[in-house]
């Protein structure tokens, strides 16, 4: 079990900035994140776009910025997480709040910040009907061991970076590996479009194009998977293993059933120190909703600086907090 | 137009139509447009072709500008796509798309 004064849900900007504001009263934080890296959207979605409207910056890159708040708040030694979802949040008799992640990992805090962003990051799973019924039974949209699939006959669907690699990378252990994919040119790496390209003349790898799987038929177990091809009738084409793989969409999630009030996919919130109707947790950040919302990072690092202060009362009741400016007092790290 | 105004249909998911004023001073696009009257679309990248939420079939005979590199890549990674997908958030209201029809795909 992890001991802190704050958790952090999601290590975006908003989050890793929390780290900061409450390091300088003197609070410890741990942040846990579905994603394996921290900088959330920034990191996921947009690396290399450049931002414009963080004040003093007239231009940075979206993980140059990320790569500066870990800089920054490295003094005060934050705990991370990263790789499991937030699944479970309980009170515990003591009145901590006990988070359990998706890999049983508990971390226990009298106070839980929520700056999810967008919610967690889970595999977009295309629209076939009875996907559901074969998720693990043939389908998978997470490849976490490509031994699973030595000797068999996979499909793999996408026309990205992942399904690109994955292909590669099965086309020397599965017996078979066909691709399928909506046109016929590919985006993602060239040298991996080439590469594919390639196994694909040599017959290791067979390409479907303008086509898309549109049904799953087997027993319990999957054992062919309907293609739609532009110009032909709908035809089976058997195998094992279907991985679609057409990146990550966010969810709220097991979040949503915490109890929090909840208004179009976001946490409404008390904008004088942005704490839910739960006390002791709070939520900041593009995960938040309150009259005038507006999500922009710049205003989640505001959130975050005021909900500290009152996640500081909340936690010492009878302590005077005093404010300091860092060009007074600097940065005292923790030991 | 008047006012800077252009007028743009947007059919939502349930088939119900809606004639929208669309500004053509305010650098806006289709996902702004559709946001801004609380129709359904979630919008949730804020414009950067990046998350494939604002997909709407154009229905019109308008000329669009073609589709970017990036948008495309975003179709890719979307479902329900036809001939006619975009992104609303790459279609930018100007005067050329007075008059636009749209229908919301399927999320």
């Amino acid at each position: 079990m992890i001991h802190t004064d704050i958790i952090i849900i999601g290590a975006g900007p908003v989050g890793l900035f929390t780290v900061f504001e409450a390091g300088l009263v003197k609070l410890k934080c741990h942040l846990v994140d579905s994603l394996g890296k921290p900088g959330g959207q920034l990191t996921e979605i947009y690396p290399k776009k450049p931002i414009y409207d963080i004040p003093g910056f007239p231009t940075v890159m979206a993980g140059e910025l990320v790569d500066n708040l870990m800089k920054q708040i490295a003094p005060f030694k934050p705990g991370f997480t990263l790789g499991e979802r937030a699944e479970k949040l309980e009170k515990t008799e003591d009145k901590l709040y006990k988070l359990t992640t998706s890999k049983g990992t508990e971390i226990c805090a009298p106070v839980v910040a929520i700056a999810g962003g967008l919610g967690c990051f889970e595999p977009r799973k295309p629209p076939i009907e009875n996907i559901e019924v074969y998720e693990d039974k043939g389908v998978d949209y997470i490849i976490r061991d490509p031994e699973k699939y030595r000797g068999k006959k996979v499909l793999v669907a996408g026309g990205g970076d992942s399904a690109l690699d994955w292909s590669i990378i099965l086309a020397d252990i599965a017996d078979e590996v066909a691709l399928v994919h909506r046109r016929t040119s590919f985006r993602g790496a060239l040298d991996s479009v080439e590469k594919v390209m390639d196994l694909a003349k040599s017959g290791k790898i067979h390409l479907i194009t303008n086509a898309q799987a549109v049904g799953l038929t087997g027993n319990g177990i999957l054992k062919e998977i309907i293609i739609e091809e532009d110009g032909k009738e709908n035809y089976t084409y058997r195998a094992d293993h279907f991985i679609p793989l057409f990146g990550l969409s966010p969810k709220l999630g097991p979040m949503a059933e915490w109890g929090l009030d909840i208004k179009d996919n976001a946490f409404i919130v008390d904008t004088v120190d942005y704490s839910t109707n739960l006390p002791g947790i709070y939520a900041i950040g593009d995960i938040n909703t309150y009259p005038g919302k507006l999500k922009l990072i710049l205003c989640g690092f505001h959130e975050g600086t005021l909900m500290v202060q009152s996640a500081f009362k909340y936690i010492h009741p009878d302590q005077k907090l005093s404010f300091k400016y860092t060009t007074v007092a600097g940065v005292n790290g923790f030991d | 137009m008047e006012n800077n105004l252009i007028k743009v249909t947007v059919i939502d998911r349930e088939g119900k139509s809606h004639t929208l004023d669309a500004p053509t001073d305010m650098s806006m696009n289709m996902m702004e447009v559709c946001k801004s009257y609380e129709l359904p679309v979630e919008g949730l990248c804020g414009g950067m072709a990046l998350c494939a939420s604002c997909h709407m079939y154009v229905l019109s005979d308008h000329e669009l500008s073609v589709p970017s590199e990036d948008e495309e890549n975003m179709l890719d990674q979307a479902f329900f796509v036809k001939e006619n997908s975009r992104l609303g958030c790459q279609i930018k209201i100007t005067d050329d798309i007075n008059g636009l029809v749209v229908e919301l795909a399927q999320v």
